[in-house]
């Protein structure tokens, strides 16, 4: 006998379908991947919808633990024409990241060394940084594969000419808020954070950013703008860079971030139209 | 002020009240994140023992957070009803307990002494409660609100139908919407969490949702999930909102941190009922506007928890939303992940907790029964929570295609679970809702869930935005 998922799981379908009250309205699943039209059993689900969730939350709980291949990403990045630098949480391990998110939100020592030098280094060469992107593992590793390298390509193409962009600094085991430290540390007017989110059953690999104005320790979420569902069956890489740089030029304009920094990308595109 | 309890020749000193409280408090990840629970078995059980012998009275006096810096405390303080408190105001944490298991404490008395009981003296018994304690006194607790149908009516339980799309598609919203509706839900709210935060895009959204329910004449409510100054600012640019929404927390530093404080949420609330959207009238003749959501470990997420324990600071945002009088508060339990309540145990005994100290500070509460991919929880610990706190009178649950939320990427509960929990304990939809149910031939006269044709009414003239797509 076969151990393929896939078989076993038509296999089922075909046997149990008898009993199942079908629900008239599948075409309407065109529209979404939310899981309408199941059908029941009684009022109960199917057995095939019952493996069909089982199996993808096995994957959903197999994508956290996958971890970061750093190496292969800075590659990417740097093919981008980035230059990239590693820093890593306080957090040792996934065990210990996903219980102790402080750790996550925090550098280690050598991190906050590597920083302080390349800051030092910095200020006697160039110009301040005006917009500091970071890119953490988060929850994700495969939402940061997958949509870092493509996204930065976006967001290249719609940077302005006077910003000074710093090098895109990866962070392992890694948590919204250590962009901050990271941003203070390099002296970043503002950071945006490219960060894996937890996963969902249909969506193994999202991908969020959170822009902050004059990041710092200690800022919380109300300091920041959020961009979430970033890849290709969400938010596309386009619309997102496009969401992103409207948003940094308007907190850039203003001097703020959060909630005092509202979103009408939308209206500015309908009034800008002739 | 130091308290003390001595098992056998161990003394075990507790810094001040709120040390009690937490060393009191069930095992789970969050007070250890926080560096405020127990260090032993034997220190936990001494911490109860401790809170047992400790008198209600104490904390109007011992107050966890300081009256001077935390707005929350003011309000918890300034606006207790000595009167109501008057019946059990001789009694100790322990006594408290016993006389709320009692038959002398009947739905009546507990509605009348509800006003009388802070949040630390709700937090302090559950602590002392068993799981089936929280069921028990739960489910004595009546709470009934009205916005265009009415909620919480004892034998009832409704359901928040959540049809979440990661881009706000409107096509997408309203098929998991026809999808719900067709199952039964939406009672309790027709409620999206939007992924943007686009004023226009959020007007749009009030207008899909509000054109749907106006179309099939739904005795339900509409709500959209954005920051409560986005919906003051919808509402000022008139936008169809009915229910205002915001998460709360049990500190003013935590609200802050949310981006509001308590003055902000009474501008909200003057706001919406200033449109004057409801039909049905509450006990009060008024209507209930609010919608809240609340979760343990939400002010130490936002270093905002002043050593108070995650159950405690939650209770105190109970208070925020009893002084704003909701149609709905929601403990969105498993939501926040596993360093604040690590698994299936956990989360099911912060559920119980939670639906127990809310129903007893008067509250309509209804539970997200939900989990992350990175908590030590499946669909089995769902089944559980959900069973228990339906039989505990639960005012309401989550209604998600196939208890998948594809934008906000966690598991809750389905309309499969809401008929489940309607087949097993015998559960009604609020009569107007189940009035209409019945009139579109979607529940038969017994109260099933009836087949549904390709000739139906919704289907055959569906939303206008899935008309001409579909």
């Amino acid at each position: 006998m076969t151990n393929n998922i896939n078989d076993n799981l038509s296999l089922t379908a075909s046997t149990a379908e008898a009993g199942i009250t079908q629900d008239p309205w599948a075409q309407l699943k065109k529209f979404t991947r939310a899981r309408i039209a199941l059908g029941r059993v009684g009022s109960s689900l199917p057995t095939r919808e019952v493996l069909d969730f089982g199996l993808a939350h096995a994957m959903a709980r197999d994508a956290v633990h996958l971890a970061l291949d750093v190496a292969a990403l800075a590659a990417d990045i740097q093919a981008q024409g980035f230059s990239t630098i590693q820093v890593h949480s306080l957090a040792p391990d996934r065990a210990n990241y996903l219980l102790r998110p402080d750790w996550g939100r925090r550098l280690n020592d050598h991190s906050q060394q590597d920083l302080a030098n390349l800051c030092n280094l910095k200020k006697q060469n160039t110009a301040p940084i005006d917009f500091l992107i970071v890119v953490g593992d988060g929850l994700s590793s495969l939402a940061v594969s997958r949509h870092v390298p493509p996204l930065l390509a976006e967001i290249r193409q719609h940077l302005p000419a006077d910003w000074q962009i710093g090098p895109v600094v990866i962070a392992s085991q890694a948590r919204v808020a250590i962009a901050d430290e990271i941003g203070q540390a390099l002296n970043a007017r503002m950071v945006a954070m490219l960060i894996g989110e937890r996963p969902g059953l249909s969506s193994p690999d999202s991908l969020g950013i959170y822009l902050t104005y004059a990041p710092k320790l200690g800022l919380s979420d109300a300091d920041r703008n959020c961009i979430s569902n970033v890849r290709p069956e969400g938010l596309q890489y386009a619309a997102a860079a496009k969401k992103l740089l409207w948003l940094a030029k308007e907190s850039m304009r203003l001097s703020v971030s959060g909630v005092a920094l509202k979103d009408e990308s939308d209206v500015q595109e309908i009034t800008q139209q002739p | 002020m130091a308290y003390r309890y001595s098992v056998g020749s161990q003394t075990y000193q507790f810094a001040d009240l709120k040390t009690v409280l937490a060393k009191a408090t069930p095992a789970r990840s969050g007070d250890y994140l926080a560096g405020v629970a127990a260090e032993t078995y034997a220190e936990r059980m001494a911490a109860r023992m401790c809170l047992a012998a400790i008198p209600l009275k104490t904390f109007l006096e011992d107050l966890i957070i300081p009256y001077e810096t935390d707005e929350v405390t003011r309000l918890i303080i300034d606006t207790h009803d000595q009167q109501a408190f008057a019946e059990i105001s001789h009694l100790t944490v322990a006594d408290f307990r016993d006389w709320l298991l009692s038959d002398a404490a009947d739905s009546a008395t507990l509605k009348r002494v509800a006003p009388g009981i802070t949040p630390e003296m709700a937090a302090a018994v559950s602590k002392l409660m068993r799981n089936q304690d929280l069921i028990l006194v739960a489910k004595k607790c009546h709470v009934s609100t009205s916005f265009r149908n009415t909620i919480g009516l004892p034998g009832h339980i409704s359901v928040r139908l959540q049809p979440n799309h990661p881009t706000d598609d409107a096509r997408g919203i309203a098929a998991s919407m026809l999808d719900g509706l067709l199952y039964g839900a939406g009672d309790a709210v027709i409620g999206i969490n939007p992924a943007t935060d686009s004023l226009p895009a959020l007007m749009d959204l009030y207008y899909l949702v509000d054109d749907v329910i106006s179309q099939y004449n739904i005795p339900t409510q509409s709500c959209i999930l954005t920051h409560v100054t986005n919906q003051i600012q919808l509402i000022e640019r008139g936008a169809p909102v009915d229910l205002v929404f915001q998460s709360i927390a049990g500190t003013e530093k935590a609200n802050k941190s949310f981006g509001i404080d308590i003055a902000l949420l009474k501008e909200a609330q003057s706001a919406a009922l200033s449109l004057n959207r409801g039909t049905v009238k509450n006990a009060a003749g008024s209507h209930n506007v609010m919608y809240f959501e609340t979760g343990q470990g939400s002010a130490l997420s936002a270093n905002a928890n002043f050593g108070v324990d995650q159950q405690t600071c939650e209770v105190r945002a109970y208070a925020v939303a009893r002084h704003l009088s909701p149609l709905l508060i929601n403990t969105v339990v498993g939501f926040i992940g596993p360093e604040y309540l690590y698994d299936g145990k956990q989360i099911i005994r912060a559920g119980l907790e939670d639906h127990f100290c809310g129903k007893l500070l008067g509250l309509p509460i209804g539970c997200d029964v939900c989990y992350t991919n990175h908590a030590e929880a499946d669909q089995d610990d769902m089944d559980t929570l959900m069973t228990l706190l339906a039989t505990a009178g639960l005012t309401f649950i989550m209604g998600i295609p196939g208890a998948d939320d594809i934008m906000l990427n966690y598991q809750t509960t389905s309309f499969h679970d809401a008929l489940y929990l309607r087949k097993v304990l015998g559960l009604k939809a609020a009569p107007e809702f189940e009035l209409w149910l019945k009139a579109m031939n979607i529940m038969d006269a017994a109260g099933r869930i009836q087949p549904v044709t390709k000739t139906h009414n919704m289907l055959q003239n569906m939303p206008k935005n899935l008309l001409n797509a579909a």
